[in-house]
């Protein structure tokens, strides 16, 4: 009976391993390919551990291209990640506290108004948002990137934290009323301390759609010093343009880092942000 | 006097709708404004650059004539009809072998989902261009293991839209943790007393866990639909739609009429249609809702 039953834990760990390994097989691919001699790459692309260790490829690759490295790309990433979540977190807890703790005429339109933005698909409003973005004369700067976000317009983030602060009970805003305190006051004092965690789960979603935002990158950022580090990413890796593979390895990996922190030390509120409310990694 | 008009911040009303303002400006600004300008410029013959000229529903036939379109239509069902329900299959499974908590599982769960966090980058769709290339990974691996293949994966109109769906089944791991939430709710009790009448494990299963778990996997079913239409950077980082169109998924094809033919009030038209379409499937979907969804509690 023992026996059988390790027999079954042994496969059991068998399996999950093997399946565990097949799922992260392309990016220890992608790592381990970027410390390979690029030349040697695709000649050695069934094996995995590099014959000869070199650093030589993320020495290249951050150099860039145009004579702009990959430090300012990076940068650029930054700055419109940064700004644009801080602008997501501030209008989003703005406009949920409303929600939750005011009632105003055309509340229930203006909720039904947030379900909406939260399925109408980005994809969907690219050629619409350009045409307007366009009449706006917003092309070419990073007004598309950030604007929209500071304006709360991502109504998952909103949904997100009306029902965290709904479940902040009502009696500590009651006492602070009596007390003289404005609604500014409430919110400030009460409801934005404790409501970080909801924010933190929302900030980190922010930051990493808005890293991994190519579309928009794309369609509205024109001039090459004004890259964010996955457009600079793509054009790098398109055909003409480079063909040193080491070197686009070596940028992949680092355009991950952020992501992967991110990963590493906030899974918690990763994982209760997907399995609760559905968002999307 | 004149009475001087003042905004009392006490009053609940008024600072719910101070509260509320920036979404409302936003709301109107970067959704219904642009969306509205666009279903106007759906009705026209718009080159961005120069004014647009109403044509009515010149667009909308110009579309029924459009070979792409009704290709990128096919290819898109496609991809969207298989991947997701394998993508789903996948994620059920894999949840359910990490039912049993243990030490090790939080890691293992780690490794499975970080595909789905990091999947949507450009860094992982230049990856697997590379990984399916000729001399690519896949190729190296297959004949590593003695197969003699040398496939051209994204040359091939067979295979190419295959890359695609495997990139996206690949990334189940977010569907995976909704099963993992939904399956621990489930109590242990009716598993136990199932056992006690003499169900097997997969009786268990089929009897109990499925069908408690409809409600999660319809969710998952709508969003990972919705998703899969509204595909884009993979297709247009990988393939690009080719070889032949295989992989024209709809929306490459609305980005190349809009931003490269700068035909931008068919493009405009196209951006409608999908929305539509979209608009379609969900409710279709939540048409069959109570033919196969369980909602009551337990």
């Amino acid at each position: 009976m023992m026996r059988k039953k390790t027999l079954k834990k042994t496969i059991y760990y068998v399996i999950v391993t093997v399946i565990g390994f097949a799922m992260i097989y392309p990016l220890l691919w992608m790592i381990m390919s970027s410390f390979k001699d690029t030349n040697t790459i695709f000649v050695t692309a069934g094996s995995l551990i590099p014959e000869e260790f070199t650093l030589n490829n993320y020495v290249n690759g951050w150099k860039g291209f145009a004579g702009i490295t990959f430090g300012r790309f990076f940068s650029n990433s930054l700055f419109i990640s940064v700004v644009a979540t801080i602008g997501t977190i501030v209008s989003s807890s703005l406009v949920a506290f409303g929600f939750s703790r005011c009632r105003f005429p055309g509340k229930k339109i203006l909720f039904a108004g947030v379900l909406l933005s939260m399925m109408v698909p980005a994809q969907v409003l690219m050629v619409p948002q350009y045409l307007w973005y366009q009449k706006l004369g917003w092309i070419g700067s990073y007004l598309p990137l950030i604007v929209p976000y500071c304006f709360a317009i991502q109504g998952f983030f909103v949904y997100l934290m009306v029902n965290f602060m709904d479940g902040i009970p009502k009696e500590l805003d009651e006492a602070a009323k009596i007390d003289g305190c404005s609604y500014f006051g409430i919110y400030r004092w009460i409801l934005l301390p404790l409501s970080v965690p909801a924010m933190v789960t929302a900030g980190i979603f922010s930051f990493m759609w808005r890293w991994d935002d190519f579309l928009s990158a794309l369609l509205y950022v024109n001039q090459a010093e004004q890259y964010p580090a996955c457009l600079a990413l793509k054009l790098f890796s398109d055909p003409g343009s480079s063909s040193d593979y080491g070197a686009m390895f070596a940028m992949a990996a680092v355009s991950l880092i952020p992501i992967v922190l991110i990963f590493i030390f906030f899974q918690k509120y990763l994982v209760e942000g997907i399995s609760t409310s559905g968002l999307k990694g | 006097m004149r009475k001087k008009f003042k905004i009392n911040i006490y009053k609940e009303s008024t600072a719910g709708i101070l509260f509320t303002l920036p979404f409302t400006i936003g709301f109107l600004l970067f959704l219904v404004v642009p969306l509205g300008i666009s279903l106007y410029y759906a009705f026209c013959d718009y080159n961005i650059l120069s004014p647009a000229v109403f044509t009515g529903l010149k667009n909308f036939q110009t579309m029924l004539k459009d070979n792409l379109f009704w290709k990128s239509l096919q290819v898109t069902f496609f991809y969207a009809v298989v991947s997701v329900p394998l993508k789903l299959a996948f994620a059920l499974l894999v949840a359910v072998l990490f039912l049993k908590t243990s030490k090790a599982s939080a890691i293992y769960r780690a490794v499975y989902y970080l595909p789905s966090i990091i999947g949507g980058s450009v860094a992982v769709s230049i990856l697997w261009k590379r990984m399916f290339a000729m001399d690519g990974t896949i190729n190296r691996l297959l004949q590593g293991i003695g197969l003699n293949v040398n496939i051209a994966w994204l040359g091939n109109t067979d295979t190419a839209i295959w890359t695609l769906i495997i990139l996206t089944v690949w990334q189940f791991g977010s569907s995976m943790l909704i099963f993992l939430s939904s399956l621990k709710q489930i109590p242990s009790s009716f598993y136990e007393a199932a056992t006690v009448d003499g169900a097997g494990k997969w009786k268990q299963f089929v009897s109990i866990t499925l069908p408690l778990l409809t409600p999660t996997i319809f969710f998952n079913l709508v969003m990972q639909m919705i998703n899969a239409l509204l595909a884009f950077t993979q297709c247009f980082i990988i393939t690009q739609g080719q070889p032949l169109n295989s992989t024209l998924f709809y929306m490459v094809h609305m980005y190349n009429q809009t931003f490269v033919s700068y035909n931008a009030g068919y493009g405009a038209a196209l951006a409608w249609v999908m929305i539509l379409i979209v608009g379609t499937v969900t409710g279709l979907l939540f048409a069959t809702k109570k033919r196969w969804v369980y909602d009551g509690g337990f």
